[in-house]
């Protein structure tokens, strides 16, 4: 008979999966945005952030700006006194971050064609700096609860289905419904993506893009119009993660650390492949919540789970700069 | 016309290498000094000094430190706020383990010990580049923050977590500790500022600096013409931290006295002094000083402005803080990446031309 | 002639003994042979051409020379000795300088800056002696300055001095890159198509500043180059290669009759 500290380990094992599939989504965002335009999205936690923000905005009335307005007018408006369904109000988060997709492309992107990398990195905290101040002042920054629907809690079915696999001490696996139904939602999310990257014409020409800019201007394909789509993609893929996660712990500025997580992720799996962002996602999210287990929590005081993401990708691109799946960089002079 | 170099001929080499070979340039920097020295020290008081005068200091030393390893040497570190908390508590562990050892030894070892953790980190640096770097400077900072939470060694096991410096003299005056006075404090923190920046200057205008420069433009062609791209990284991730480190033991012990490190330390510090170098010039000491100005200043005039004119709430003020670095950092970083420091540099031009147009 | 002797040349200049030979040098990459078993030799004081149509090894040769790539077989023997494998910036110490194909400049430095980074093999002071900035430091900076002004001088950019490389038009890019590389006074220089992408009084500039360098200073030099007009006015000696392999060697009237090379690179036709 297997020790009640096996299953123990094999649910953790099955909750760090669940986390992980979660990053791969994050990541996801990441890798597009790489693919397509060279940049390095700084910004890809915020934008989670303000995209779930917006979505509660809207359910529950909020009016925009509120803040601003009762202070400059001496008002006291705080809700339209409505509440939108859960759909409409994805749907109007969604075309919000349409919007910001545009304006991004506009005010941000156009200036900086050809600049290097580190510069178009560094314009992305900046802009990760502003959407967290304009996400303040828009809708608040208190703590808000995100409930679309799904259901949360326990997983009594799966609970007690397993409790025959142990001894008298084990109840069966306690997995998160919500994290379940995460689980579920990205893994289609991330074949929808991965389908509309091989077999659209519109993946092609981002797939295009993303090899060489010249090359594929040359063709007549639309940089601008690319880098919107992505952006827009990218915005999507926020929404969705900011539905997962705030869904879970509350939609709060921490969101967008946890959307951090995805950067180890992507040194992982290299910048450039979505099964490396996939597998990278699974890696570290097992990683982080195993090493916590068997490590972390009974020998180094626990809360490992802040740096091990990134000190493991560290040891990693140390041995191999160019990460999983990653192709190898050719110096030439 | 006022501001000429007409008439001003170099005979040799070594005046035409000076710091500032404009002679209106130099008189106006000693201006500043003795301003900065003899005459500010009488006029302080403490709000001034706390919201001003110290922040700007032990910034400007910081990013000093981080625009020798991002301006100069091209390697970028978010890494910063992990950094200087090793600063401060290295400072802590060797005023409270050594009680005699005089307060500047403290933080100049202090220094000498980050410089030794950045070279650490800096290691991987010959391996990665670019934004790979960057995030894996992540690492150092999510990773340090962490050990100075968890291991009560570092805070002496103190029951609050925070670390507290006891009180230390210079000269027979208090320097560290709730009695320090602050023109005291402002005269510590300004002279380590002046040294360092001298220090800065010499090191990035002789061959050291060079190397640096070498490796951030082309690091092929650098390794090709004789530098040793391990070294030079090193060095610079060394001279930078010591900077970064003394910055954090300053910060530590003379300004705020008292430190809970996720919250003086924290990732949010490392983009601060990565936007100081930005707003303020990257490769550029004036540029540093500019940019730490800058960035201590508008939070304190944003509110004023809003909160003690208009009478908004204080978290208004935040978030419109926040919208503007942001705005800020992207504007410049389209218009002018090299910052007040270039901005500067086209005043002055300009100025030499003035009243002609050419 | 053996490969160590001196010879002269028609031009009346005596030619050393040689400074470095390559014996059967090969280098892969993966399955791709980019350099078969290849053997020549640089004598000091000559202006040695390396020529051959694209894609041939030209390039790849340089980098084995001054050690970006490490040859899988045969040696390098440098003054005599045979070398070991050795990374870039040693090799820079041992008086190998080069330019590159496409221009390698620091851009965010001026002129005088990236000339002065050519001086680095001679710079000793360390960071201690430069913090202070005085004494050894500062007279070595000043005797380094010196030098480069020399270089200035003998390239004609004097009014350049202090404008960033990157305004800089292409054909002063390459003059400035060029005195990088003579500031590190190299027992060897090599460049990497020196005269690509220039107009004909450019080109003209250029292999004057070529063969001065060659007749004032005295350095030996490797390069590169696809114009064959060029190659054969200044060029003493020619190496001409093709798919990775050497199928000629000698002076410029004995390779424009090799009809292994009239084959493969000249297309002059057989009559």
């Amino acid at each position: 008979m297997l020790s009640a500290d096996f299953f123990y380990g094999m649910e953790v094992f099955l909750n760090g999966l669940m986390t992980g599939v979660m990053y791969s989504l994050v990541a996801l965002g990441f890798v597009l945005i790489f693919k397509a335009s060279g940049i390095f999205n700084y910004a890809q936690g915020v934008m989670a952030l303000f995209a779930a923000l917006t979505l509660v905005g809207f359910q529950n009335g909020q009016v925009p700006f509120s803040h601003l307005i009762n202070a400059i007018f001496g008002t006291d408006i705080h809700h339209f006194g409505w509440h939108l369904p859960a759909f409409l109000a994805i749907l109007l988060a969604l075309l919000v971050m349409i919007i910001f997709a545009f304006l991004v492309e506009k005010f941000v992107l156009k200036h900086l064609v050809n600049q290097e990398p580190i510069i178009l990195f560094m314009a992305t905290i900046g802009l990760a700096y502003f959407m967290e101040g304009f996400g303040d002042l828009m809708w608040g920054s208190n703590v808000k609860k995100l409930d679309i629907g799904i259901p949360q809690g326990g997983n009594f079915w799966i609970e007690e289905n397993t409790a025959f696999l142990g001894g008298e001490d084990f109840y069966g696996f306690y997995l998160d419904t919500l994290d379940i139904y995460a689980t579920v939602i990205a893994i289609i999310l991330v074949s929808g993506l991965v389908t509309f990257s091989q077999y659209t014409k519109t993946g092609r020409a981002l797939r295009a893009v993303a090899d060489d800019h010249q090359a594929a201007l040359s063709v007549g394909i639309s940089l601008r119009t690319i880098w919107v789509i992505v952006w827009c993609i990218a915005g999507f893929v926020a929404l969705v993660a900011g539905i997962m996660w705030g869904s879970k712990s509350g939609v709060q500025f921490s969101l967008s650390l946890i959307a951090l997580k995805a950067l180890p992720v992507l040194m992982l799996g290299g910048f450039t492949s979505i099964p490396g962002a996939i597998i990278g996602g699974l890696i570290i999210g097992v990683g982080e919540k195993m090493f916590e287990f068997l490590i972390g929590a009974p020998f180094l005081g626990g809360a490992t789970e802040n740096w091990f993401a990134y000190m493991l990708a560290l040891v990693f691109l140390v041995f191999r700069p160019q990460g999983l799946f990653g192709e190898k960089i050719i110096e030439r002079v | 016309m006022l501001y000429r170099e007409v008439g001003e001929f170099k005979p040799s080499y070594k005046k035409d290498q000076q710091t500032f070979p404009i002679r209106l340039d130099r008189y106006g920097y000693y201006a500043i000094l003795a301003f900065a020295f003899c005459v500010i020290p009488f006029l302080i008081n403490d709000y001034w000094a706390n919201a001003i005068l110290l922040p700007f200091l032990i910034f400007g030393i910081a990013a000093i430190g981080l625009n020798i390893l991002t301006g100069y040497c091209g390697q970028v570190s978010l890494g910063s706020g992990g950094f200087m908390a090793v600063g401060a508590y290295a400072c802590y562990k060797l005023m409270t383990g050594f009680p005699d050892l005089n307060i500047i030894f403290c933080i100049m070892l202090s220094g000498g010990i980050t410089a030794l953790v950045g070279i650490m980190f800096g290691l991987p640096s010959l391996r990665i580049k670019g934004f790979y770097l960057a995030v894996a400077t992540l690492a150092a900072q999510f990773f340090l923050i962490w050990l100075f939470n968890k291991v009560a060694w570092f805070y002496n096991y103190s029951a609050s977590g925070q670390i507290t410096a006891p009180e230390r003299t210079l000269f027979g005056e208090i320097v560290t500790g709730a009695n320090a006075t602050p023109e005291v404090a402002y005269l510590v923190c300004l002279s380590f500022l002046v040294v360092l920046a001298m220090v800065a200057r010499n090191l990035t205008r002789g061959s050291v600096g060079r190397k640096w420069m070498a490796i951030r433009d082309m690091d092929i062609a650098a390794e090709i013409i004789g530098v040793n791209p391990l070294m030079a990284k090193l060095t610079a991730f060394g001279v930078s931290s010591f900077y970064v480190g003394i910055a954090g033991a300053l910060l530590f012990s003379v300004y705020l006295g008292a430190v809970e490190v996720g919250e003086v330390f924290g990732i949010q510090k490392s983009f601060i002094i990565l936007f100081m170098i930005i707003i303020g010039g990257l490769g550029s000491i004036f540029g540093s000083l500019a940019g730490a100005a800058f960035l201590v200043a508008m939070p304190v005039v944003l509110k004023n402005v809003m909160v003690g004119q208009l009478g908004w709430a204080v978290d208004l003020a935040a978030h419109f803080e926040f919208l503007i670095v942001g705005a800020l950092i992207i504007f410049f970083l389209i218009v002018e990446p090299h910052g007040f420091a270039m901005l500067w540099r086209i005043i002055k031009e300009k100025l030499r031309l003035w009243p002609f147009p050419h | 002639m053996t490969a160590t002797d001196s010879y002269q040349t028609p031009d009346g200049r005596t030619i050393g003994p040689n400074v470095m030979e390559m014996r059967n040098i090969s280098l892969r990459f993966g399955g791709v042979k980019a350099i078969q078993d290849i053997s020549f030799d640089i004598h000091e004081g000559e202006i040695r051409a390396i020529i051959g149509p694209n894609g041939a090894g030209k390039s790849s040769m340089l980098n084995v020379i001054n050690g970006f790539y490490h040859p899988q077989e045969g040696e390098i023997l440098y003054k005599g000795e045979v070398r070991k494998p050795m990374k870039p910036y040693e090799i820079a110490y041992q008086g190998i300088a080069r330019t590159f194909q496409n221009i390698a400049l620091f851009k965010g430095m001026s002129t005088l800056d990236n000339i002065m980074t050519g001086r680095l093999t001679h710079m000793k002071t360390g960071m201690l002696e430069q913090i202070i900035w005085s004494g050894r430091a500062e007279r070595e900076e000043v005797e380094n300055r010196a030098f480069v002004e020399h270089i200035i001088d003998f390239l004609e950019i004097q009014t350049i001095r202090k404008t960033p490389v990157g305004r800089l038009p292409y054909g002063l890019q390459k003059r400035v890159e060029l005195g990088r590389a003579l500031a590190a006074e190299p027992s060897l220089l090599l460049l990497d198509e020196p005269m690509a992408g220039m107009n004909v009084e450019e080109k003209e500039d250029m292999s004057r500043f070529i063969l001065d360098v060659n007749d004032e200073f005295g350095t030996t030099i490797a390069l590169i180059e696809h114009d064959m007009g060029v190659v054969m006015d200044i060029a003493d000696r020619v190496v001409v290669m093709d798919y990775g392999k050497k199928i000629g060697d000698g002076t410029p009237s004995e390779v424009r009759n090799n009809q292994d090379v009239i084959d493969a690179y000249l297309g002059v036709s057989h009559d």
